[in-house]
């Protein structure tokens, strides 16, 4: 136990999910009888899900301030549309369809931002408005047809990384260049934090540590750069993953490196508190509200490229996933908890459960019972763990008693 | 109606909280018929004797008798106390503002026909009781269309309602302007010649004085003094005397003030109760701060220091009214919480809980919240300098904890007030505001504050202190203001003040 803690860190309640996602990752891949690990499956369940977790991350944020946004899935569907209809209408240039889309995006969070923080309306009757507002403005402008969308933006929803360089590899090498990237990173990163771990009065981490710890990230690595990059000639890491991957990373920093992220966690925890300390807490709602519909038309503009055309249902109860991902990750109701890297987790295990099911061939409607049950299992766990003050999983599995001290 | 009879007799009353006793062998005897105050500090032990009087804390968790109309009562809650006759109206007012004054007053106690509320009846029984109170608006009207006073006295027409004999008013004019304040006193007087009996808690000794026949002073958790009085004709300072009669000790460190120039001066502020429309909450301040002095605030809880300090920190509360501000001889305009942290000022707040700390972060996040600039390189937070200077304040303010990574709720009181002074020594002030530092803090630590404060001063900071314990000010402070109702009303060196002085000025306005 001491050894695991020394590896993976004190706090070792932040790797429940991450254990539940490999277990279920494994008891798929056994039913299923190794249908789940194929390259195939996993690109699919990437470029399929990266729109629902794209969403994640602006609702993780939104869910810090302690509000809620029910408008993405319309906003998204909306913003899909419009792009659509102006590409085909006006001929214009795929890319300035895309800008009109992203702009259509930041204006309805302008909007939601401006009632909720100028005139303190809670978020959840400002955005069921935008819901309502967003999704009828898609079947309106629409006619309830849909529309075809250009052609170039299937590669950014559905698309692969090119073919190049020698064949010897075995695999798309562009992924493989990847994968060598993500451990070249880890590793300087954690070199840099390990030199900087003795630091004032903390205690040096042991070296053996960060070693394991290095090559543990490194199999995990390289084992899905294989497995992503070893699949039919011509396919990848698939585009929508490498976006996600990147704003993935940038929301990151943004929520732990940046003031901006600092003050989001501040107003979810305290806003009284928040305010005191110099904080600007409309300013704070307002940005937190546009960069989730931002972020929104994003996810829009890349699902009309995967499935080619923008539809009048496009975007229906993407909201829900999105808010159940943050939840299963274990961001809190009243706001202040919850971290972008446990919300990408939280999103996973909804796609993993989504995929498996489907391979093992239980329908959409058990799918939506047993999504529901994990949602509510993830979270009474959570609650009730931070009740007991217990430790996590692999704390009792490992047979830690100690509470861990956040 | 009898004279000299006591409506009740409270004999020996003793609770204890966990380390703490709150009363200790309390007696107050009240005469039917009559108005009766009890005064004394903040955390005296009023508010608890009456919690025991009316069943908040039951029978069973305190010692002694209460001795009721000559009967021993053993209340178990409210509702017992309530039938008995006795009645609270709480310094908070308790009534549903979505609801009308009818449903307010039979809120519980409705008025039942056939299993269906009768509506024409509780009207016409409110009409009634309204205009014992001298209230003359219709029952239908919403709680929160009231004024405050007005509400005031439909929770006192509530309580008439259930036949009241012995009526508790708990700082009844905290919040009320002056004229509603006098209403609310004629109305007591009147109750009076009703045969109500009325036990009137309150800081303001002039009202104390204007009606009360009786006074009994209590001091952390004993009676004092308790003695009958002539209704206008009160001797305040023998009251005040009663009430802080508790000498210094040697709890404060020993200082040598090094005082400079004048750094912090405020004129004519003058700040609106956001809640309460025209009610002022500070009128026409004005005070100075040198550089190295510490400056203290004394004011009973409610005069207005928290609201001035907050209001001066950035307009964080209340609405601006005029006044201006001056740091080192030039006038600024603080309009928000960041310019006042950028123009050298920082504020501890007195709720440490509440308005001090992000419960949910970890030390280290705490120290940089104020100035996260000071850690921003190209737009990114360095954490390693965020450590550092967590580290820094960790040694040398001597934060008892094993790891700056853990979470403030970890830490004792005393340790997470070190915190929050950590975060504003981290904006490098000049002016610093303490309001109330040394709230719910053991002895030790508060030494420690103590000490603190004085290195603050010597590195040529203005400190300005808002306390309402005496002792303290007067032991730490070089120089006093004291404020009551929003008003600045002395200024004092403290070598030459004296804890009745003080209170004095706290309290009185009737000379």
């Amino acid at each position: 136990m001491k050894y695991l803690k020394q590896v993976l860190g004190q706090d070792l309640r932040q790797y429940t999910m991450v254990v539940a996602l490999a277990a279920l990752i494994i008891i798929f891949n056994i039913i299923s009888g190794g249908r789940m690990l194929t390259s195939s499956n996993f690109q699919n369940l990437i470029s399929g899900n990266a729109y629902v977790l794209i969403l994640a991350l602006g609702m993780l944020m939104v869910i810090v301030i302690g509000q809620i946004d029910l408008s993405v899935g319309s906003v998204a569907g909306f913003a899909g549309m419009v792009m659509a209809l102006v590409a085909k209408n006006y001929n214009v240039p795929w890319w300035v369809a895309v800008l009109i889309a992203i702009a259509i995006g930041i204006l309805a969070g302008a909007w939601h931002g401006f009632f909720l923080a100028q005139l303190g309306i809670p978020g959840f009757i400002t955005t069921l408005g935008g819901m309502m507002i967003f999704r009828g403005g898609v079947i309106w402008i629409s006619h309830s047809i849909s529309v075809p969308a250009p052609e170039q933006l299937k590669w950014f929803g559905a698309g692969y990384l090119p073919e190049w360089g020698p064949a010897f590899t075995g695999m798309n090498n562009s992924t493989l260049l990847l994968g060598i990237i993500g451990i070249v990173c880890y590793v300087v990163a954690q070199l840099r934090k390990y030199k900087h771990s003795g630091d004032g009065n903390g205690t040096k981490d042991p070296l053996w540590a960060v070693i394991v710890r290095i090559a543990l990230m490194t199999l995990l690595i390289g084992y899905f750069t294989w497995l992503f990059g070893s699949g039919r000639v011509g396919t990848s890491f698939p585009v929508p993953g490498l976006i996600l991957l990147l704003l993935t990373i940038v929301y990151h920093i943004i929520t732990q490196r940046t003031k901006f992220g600092r003050h989001v966690y501040a107003v979810g925890g305290n806003k009284a508190a928040a305010a005191l300390s110099g904080v600007n807490v409309k300013k704070t709602y307002f940005l937190t509200m546009v960069n989730m519909s931002l972020l929104a038309s994003i996810a829009g503009i890349l699902f009309v490229g995967r499935s080619t055309a923008a539809g009048p249902a496009d975007g229906t109860s993407w909201e829900m996933d999105a808010i159940a991902s943050v939840f299963i990750g274990g961001a809190a109701v009243s706001g202040g908890v919850g971290t972008i890297l446990a919300t990408i987790v939280g999103g996973l295990v909804m796609a993993v459960l989504n995929n498996g099911l489907m391979l093992m061939g239980v329908g959409a409607d058990k799918t939506q019972v047993i999504k529901g049950f994990v949602l509510l299992a993830a979270v009474a766990f959570d609650v009730y763990n931070k009740k007991s003050g217990k430790s996590s999983i692999i704390g009792r599995v490992f047979g830690g008693n100690k509470k861990a001290a956040n | 109606m009898e004279n000299n009879s006591f409506i009740l007799q409270m004999q020996g009353i003793t609770k204890e909280f966990p380390g703490v006793k709150a009363l200790d062998d309390v007696n107050l005897s009240v005469k039917e018929g009559t108005i009766h105050a009890i005064c004394g500090e903040n955390g005296a032990g009023k508010s608890t004797l009456m919690k025991v009087l009316s069943g908040v804390y039951p029978y069973g968790t305190y010692d002694g008798d209460i001795v009721y109309m000559g009967q021993v009562m053993k209340f178990k809650n409210i509702k017992e106390s309530e039938s008995a006759g006795i009645a609270i109206i709480h310094q908070e007012l308790t009534m549903i503002p979505e609801l009308s004054i009818t449903e307010n007053i039979f809120m519980g106690n409705e008025i039942i026909k056939k299993g269906m509320i009768d509506w024409a009846e509780e009207k016409r029984r409110t009409y009634e009781i309204l205009k014992k109170v001298g209230l003359s608006i219709n029952p239908d009207v919403l709680i929160k269309h009231l004024g405050v006073g007005q509400q005031q006295l439909v929770e006192i027409a509530k309580a008439l309602s259930k036949n009241v004999k012995l009526l508790i008013l708990d700082e009844p004019t905290s919040a009320l302007n002056e004229a509603d304040s006098e209403n609310l006193l004629n109305l007591m007087i009147d109750l009076k010649n009703k045969g109500i009996t009325c036990i009137m808690i309150s800081h303001k000794l002039n009202e104390i004085a204007a009606v009360s026949d009786a006074v009994t002073v209590i001091r952390d958790g004993h009676t004092v003094e308790s003695y009958d009085v002539e209704a206008g004709k009160v001797d305040e300072d023998k009251i005040i005397k009663a009430m802080v009669g508790r000498s210094i000790e040697n709890r404060y460190p020993e200082h040598e003030p090094n005082i400079g120039e004048v750094i912090f001066e405020v004129k004519n502020w003058c700040v609106e109760d956001p809640d309460v429309e025209g009610r002022m909450v500070c009128k026409n301040a004005s005070f100075n701060v040198r550089a190295g002095e510490i400056v203290g605030f004394a004011g009973l809880m409610g005069a207005g220091r928290t609201e001035l300090m907050r209001s001066l920190f950035g307009r964080n509360y209340g609405i601006y009214r005029g006044g201006s501000i001056k740091i080192k001889g030039r006038e600024v305009k603080l309009t928000s919480v960041e310019s006042a942290i950028k123009n050298g000022l920082a504020y501890v707040p007195e709720d440490r809980k509440n308005l001090g700390l992000n419960l949910l972060d970890s030390i280290r996040k705490t120290v940089v919240a104020a100035d996260l600039d000071k850690i921003t390189k190209h737009g990114l937070l360095d954490i390693n300098d965020e450590k550092k200077a967590a580290e820094e304040y960790r040694n040398s303010l001597k934060i008892k904890t094993s790891n700056v990574d853990a979470g403030v709720t970890t830490l004792s009181g005393g340790n997470q007030q070190k915190v929050v002074l950590s975060k504003w020594m981290f904006t490098e002030p000049d002016i610093l505001i303490l309001d109330e530092p040394t709230r719910g803090i053991d002895v030790g630590a508060k030494y420690e504050i103590y000490k603190l404060i004085h290195q603050l001063a010597d590195d040529g900071k203005a400190v300005i202190l808002v306390s309402s314990e005496l002792p303290e000010l007067l032991g730490m402070a070089d120089r006093i203001y004291t404020i009551f109702e929003g008003t600045i009303t002395g200024e004092l060196e403290s070598s030459e003040a004296n804890q009745e002085g003080l209170m004095k000025r706290m309290t009185i306005t009737s000379n």
